[in-house]
């Protein structure tokens, strides 16, 4: 048997190759965006990017209803964009496996929150496996189809950051080769008319209740008995935490986390002293546990928010002199992440910064916009949020503020749920400015196709949606294509459109400076023409620098855009 | 073994470890290896945790635990350090790329004595591996990794061939003379220290 290190994504991927899955859908969000970057490599599985997580679990839904194990991958709070099929497939069910993986990001390593998705288990009704590594991650995907198809319900894989981007050691095996079983029209179970969807919600807690007898005998709950005087209960990365602390300990891991296992955790709270149930974020396992009745340590130690790690628990519940002198240094500079040199994003921002205006922000890269030097942006709320936003408080301000009202959107997140924002801005008449990014690619996640790229995640061509009729055709007159690298016409048209107080659309077009395929001339400045003034700093750029009174470019960073040379107000920069 | 690596988004530090890693399950170890892709890589400060033995738990290394750091450049070196185990050793680069917070002038700018200073208090098992000057004169400032990885394998177990191996699977055939030029030129530079 082949061993490889692979991390919880890639695991994923291999899995679900491995038990056969012939469909996958997905939206890329970290930590999940390596699961169909992986499995698209893979042969006999059809992969796509979809245009949202609504739509990626919806099109699964329709796969595993057409008879092929199905998959769809998100990050957490994609699963809130999914929610509503989500709920309407756990009475439907399944026609071959479906799976749904949710990658949460306990101490939001790049996310707007650290929402806990296995409460969607419990509201939901639909079963939650949660991985503790790779080897986990792969078997748990293949047992998650089994346990779709034995039970007709979708099965939901939890994954945390810590999993998904682990890597650990993988036993490798073979793909097991399923005949496609076909689609057969089943009007009660299909069709949610209250009339079926009454009986199919019968049949969901009927469902539910043969898969809490599952949890009860499933290895997927493992019970590993060491000294009875301490017995934890845990799951996900934080098992692994814990085996590390309390390497004596007797330990019940659950896999299978949503139905709860009770008899099992009363059996095993019966043989132990003292029980403590150690999970990242929220009390879920907690929470069922006291619903037993059983009194437990949990969260009234450990820390609710941020990610679990090995000193953190040693230092929760059992303070110990710390290993080292050395502490962290809270008075060095922080490194928090910034644009890219030569990144189209650093032109729009330098041409929108100063302007008096209410700006929403949205999610990708440019998030980094509302930064200084930029300060470019008042808002980050979901994918989206910034058109709405912006629509929301020109409503609600009228003619009582005069600044202008502007939301800036990338591409693909346009793509993901803009539209639907723009065309209620237009519908409702309000007077927004919504400038999209458009850098011709999904820039944060590493640079996945779109609907405006011409390519799908499987290499083919395809067709090219037009942003400039989209937005037309979602009712705005005015539609306007800057090249954020000319700094001067940017900010023209953009104070023009102000000026003209009415619904515009302004599409800053420029390939991300990753992927773009011109390069220039490296720049320089000249130290004897740099008067020190610093407008250069105020592009943001981070090939350029300042010491001792000059600005200098960095020659090993600097990708030749040339947007600083119009800045400077000496010409010292050629 | 608890190995941290450290430095800037971009330096290749996701790379490195990724090899490191593999070399060790290579050599018949369980290994685990922990790091965090996204948003993070955009210029910021990235980390990796390597650890390696008969059987190994968490992802993650303990505060004060780490037998050996890889610093890829000063700042990010001095801010993990208290990983640590008193026992281990720093290797870094004394390369410095300054945040863009200190490039714009929002947080002052420490000076080299500062940071030289701060360095030395970390423990007396302290190497500087000047990786990336060595990479810009061997002609591309992109091997300063492997660079570091010719200075880390003197430190390790593992033989030499091994790293030679795992290079030529990685890299592009047309870098692969550069990456070995750039792993015996790591190397050499911890024989020197020694010395």
């Amino acid at each position: 048997m082949e061993k490889q290190l692979l991390s919880g994504d890639e695991a994923i991927a291999r899995g679900s190759w491995e038990a056969g899955c012939k469909f996958a859908a997905a939206y890329p969000g970290t930590p999940s965006t390596e699961i169909l970057e992986t499995l698209s490599k893979y042969p006999g599985v059809y992969c796509e990017w979809s245009v949202n997580e609504k739509v990626a679990l919806e099109v699964a839904l329709g796969a595993s209803l057409a008879g092929v194990r199905s998959l769809a991958a998100m990050k957490h709070v994609g699963l809130n964009v999914a929610a509503d099929p989500l709920f309407s497939a756990a009475y439907i069910g399944t026609g071959a496996g479906l799976v749904i993986i949710t990658a949460d990001d306990p101490g939001l390593h790049s996310s707007q929150n650290e929402q806990d998705n296995r409460f969607y288990g419990l509201m939901a009704k639909l079963p939650v496996l949660a991985p503790a590594d790779s080897e986990e991650a792969k078997d748990f995907v293949k047992k998650g189809f089994d346990i779709s198809e034995q039970f007709d319900i979708p099965v939901i894989i939890r994954l945390t950051t810590r999993v998904a981007h682990s890597c650990s050691v993988v036993n490798l095996t073979e793909r097991i080769n399923r005949p496609t079983k076909g689609y057969e029209k089943q009007l009660s179970k299909t069709n949610l008319l209250p009339v079926f969807a009454r009986l199919r919600h019968i049949d969901l807690e009927k469902r539910l209740d043969r898969l809490k007898e599952f949890s009860e005998t499933t290895p997927l709950n493992r019970l590993e008995w060491g000294n009875p005087e301490l017995g934890i209960i845990c799951d996900g990365v934080a098992y692994q935490y814990a085996r590390e602390v309390y390497p004596d300990a007797s330990f019940l891991k659950l896999g299978m986390v949503f139905p709860f296992p009770d008899q099992l955790v009363l059996e095993f709270a019966s043989k132990v002293k003292q029980l403590i149930v150690i999970e990242e974020v929220d009390p879920f396992i907690e929470l069922l546990v006291k619903s037993l009745g059983l009194k437990v340590t949990g969260k009234n130690k450990l820390p609710r928010t941020g990610e679990l790690s090995p000193y953190l628990l040693r230092q929760s519940l059992a303070p110990a002199p710390d290993k080292t002198n050395l502490k962290p240094e809270p008075d060095l500079p922080n490194r928090p992440p910034a644009l890219c040199p030569g990144c189209p994003h650093l032109g729009l921002f330098y041409s929108l910064q100063k302007q008096k205006a209410i700006i929403g922000g949205d999610i990708g890269c440019y998030t980094l916009g509302a930064l200084p030097p930029h300060n470019a942006m008042d808002t980050c709320i979901d994918m989206g949020a910034s058109i709405t936003f912006a629509h929301g408080a020109d409503k609600a301000l009228a003619d009582t503020d005069p600044r202008p009202r502007i939301a800036v959107i990338g591409d693909s997140t346009f793509f993901h749920s803009g539209i639907t924002g723009l065309i209620n801005a237009a519908y409702n008449q309000s007077n927004i400015i919504t400038i999209i990014t458009d850098n011709r690619t999904t820039g944060m996640t590493g640079h996945q196709d779109h609907p405006g790229t011409g390519k799908t995640l499987m290499g083919k061509e395809t067709v090219t949606i037009d942003l400039e009729k989209l937005c037309t055709a979602c009712g705005i007159e005015r539609v306007v294509t800057v090249d954020p690298y000319r700094l001067k016409e940017t900010k023209k048209i953009i104070q023009q459109i102000i000026a003209q107080k009415q619904p515009a659309v302004i599409i800053s077009r420029r390939s991300c400076a990753l992927i773009a395929e011109e390069k220039g001339q490296i720049k320089k400045i000249d130290p004897d023409i740099c008067i020190g003034c610093k407008s250069c700093l105020a592009l943001g750029c981070p090939a350029i620098s300042f010491f001792d009174g000059k600005a200098v470019i960095i020659s090993t960073a600097c990708i030749g855009c040339g947007m600083c040379v119009d800045i400077c107000p000496k010409g010292a920069i050629s | 073994m608890n190995l941290l690596v450290c430095g800037v988004g971009g330096q290749g530090v996701l790379l490195f470890s990724d090899i490191i890693a593999r070399i060790a399950l290579a050599s018949g170890f369980d290994v685990k290896k922990s790091e965090v892709h996204g948003m993070a890589q955009r210029g910021g400060s990235v980390t990796s945790h390597i650890r390696w033995a008969k059987k190994v738990y968490s992802p993650l290394i303990e505060e004060g635990t780490a037998d050996l750091i890889v610093g890829f450049e000063m700042l990010e070196a001095i801010r993990y350090r208290y990983f640590l185990s008193p026992n281990g050793w720093l290797i870094y680069d004394p390369l410095r790329i300054d945040p863009l917070p200190v490039k714009i002038g929002l947080v002052e700018r420490l000076t080299d004595e500062q940071l030289a200073n701060r360095l030395r208090l970390t423990t007396p098992k302290n190497i500087p591996v000047p990786a990336f000057d060595t990479a810009c004169a061997l002609g591309n400032p992109r091997v300063q990794n492997t660079v570091m990885l010719g200075a880390l394998s003197q430190l390790l177990e593992f033989p030499q061939e091994i790293y030679e191996d795992v290079i030529k699977q990685t890299v592009k055939p047309s870098l692969v003379a550069i990456n070995l030029k750039a792993l015996t030129a790591g190397a050499t530079l911890i024989t020197e220290h020694r010395q």
